[in-house]
């Protein structure tokens, strides 16, 4: 599947069809939003590809642990790596987001310091992993801190910022799920698995690179 | 080819359940609540009937297909790269 073409090209169809039709389809017209609306298809669709990654990682930190294979523990490190990129990136652009609708580019709102929260924990992840050198030791305990920081991905971004009052949009459940036709016709076939499929290629980049690096030292 | 059908699948379901919500929505309610508020709210029309606005499409699609060209090259260097390897084993 890794390097077969057919789903690189499906990526860059998607990502064509969701910049053409993110920038030129109709919106729903909403006060404050304005045209900032079509940042569904960029903002959103950062966050959600997020998920996806971090959810293939936490899959493969579980069959690490099963199996001791040393190639999952490449893969779970790679998918987290490009899921806090995909984070940063989501930070970064409803922050500017913000700036323009809310009226200030950080206001501490529960959504924005759960997504904080959550980040940090990932980054740990990485630090974690970069204080051991034995291999075996890395791997084993980088693959029980992956899923104890998936599982707080519940509490910083699933339940608390929506319990309590934010000026961010989906408190009732995911914003994505509850948006106008519009925006999902190009959310869902277009953008979500766009982006998630560019990640994906990169990611299989990364892993390429490393498995390359590790056969050079055997 | 499995996964290729899957994937196609799932493409297909997530444009039908975009065009189901279409149906629905054309029954009129709520789009003249919407055409109702579009007059009070300001949008980009200018822009788009002038036909500026496909100048700026015109510009991300060719940073995107840039962006692209970018990693394609890449891919290719790995898998050279690959090839290499496991011709020297």
């Amino acid at each position: 599947m890794l390097r077969q073409n057919w789903w690189k090209i499906l990526c860059v169809v998607l990502l064509i069809y969701t910049f053409v039709a993110g920038f030129l389809g109709s919106v729903p017209a909403r006060p404050i939003l304005n045209e900032t609306i079509r940042n569904y298809y960029f903002h959103i669709a950062m966050w959600f590809s997020m998920m996806i990654f971090f959810i293939i990682s936490l899959v493969y930190s579980i069959k690490y642990l099963r199996s001791n294979n040393h190639i999952f523990d490449i893969y779970a490190l790679e998918y987290a790596k490009t899921g806090i990129v995909f984070g940063a990136l989501g930070l970064a652009t409803g922050s500017a987001w913000a700036g323009f609708t809310w009226g200030a580019f950080w206001s501490n709102d529960p959504k924005q310091l759960g997504a904080v929260v959550a980040l940090l924990i990932y980054l740990a992840y990485l630090v974690l992993r970069n204080s051991m050198t034995d291999v075996d030791k890395r791997a084993r305990i980088g693959a029980v801190y992956n899923i104890f920081a998936f599982a707080m991905l519940f509490p910083t971004i699933w339940i608390i910022p929506r319990m309590v009052e934010s000026l961010h949009p989906g408190g009732a459940g995911n914003p994505a799920i509850n948006a106008d036709w519009r925006i999902r016709i190009i959310f869902w076939p277009g953008a979500m698995p766009g982006w998630t499929l560019l990640g994906v290629w990169i990611t299989s980049l990364r892993i390429r690179l490393q498995m390359l690096a590790e056969q050079r030292h055997h | 080819m499995y996964k290729k059908v899957y994937a196609l699948l799932l493409l297909l379901f997530c444009g039908f359940t975009g065009m189901q919500v279409h149906a629905q929505d054309s029954t009129g309610q709520l789009r003249t609540v919407d055409s109702a508020s579009a007059q009070r709210i300001e949008m980009a029309d200018q822009l788009r009937s002038n036909g500026k606005i496909y100048v700026v499409v015109v510009v991300v699609i060719i940073i995107l297909l840039g962006l692209i060209l970018y990693v394609t090259r890449l891919d290719r260097k790995i898998s050279r790269l690959e090839k290499e390897v496991s011709r020297d084993k």
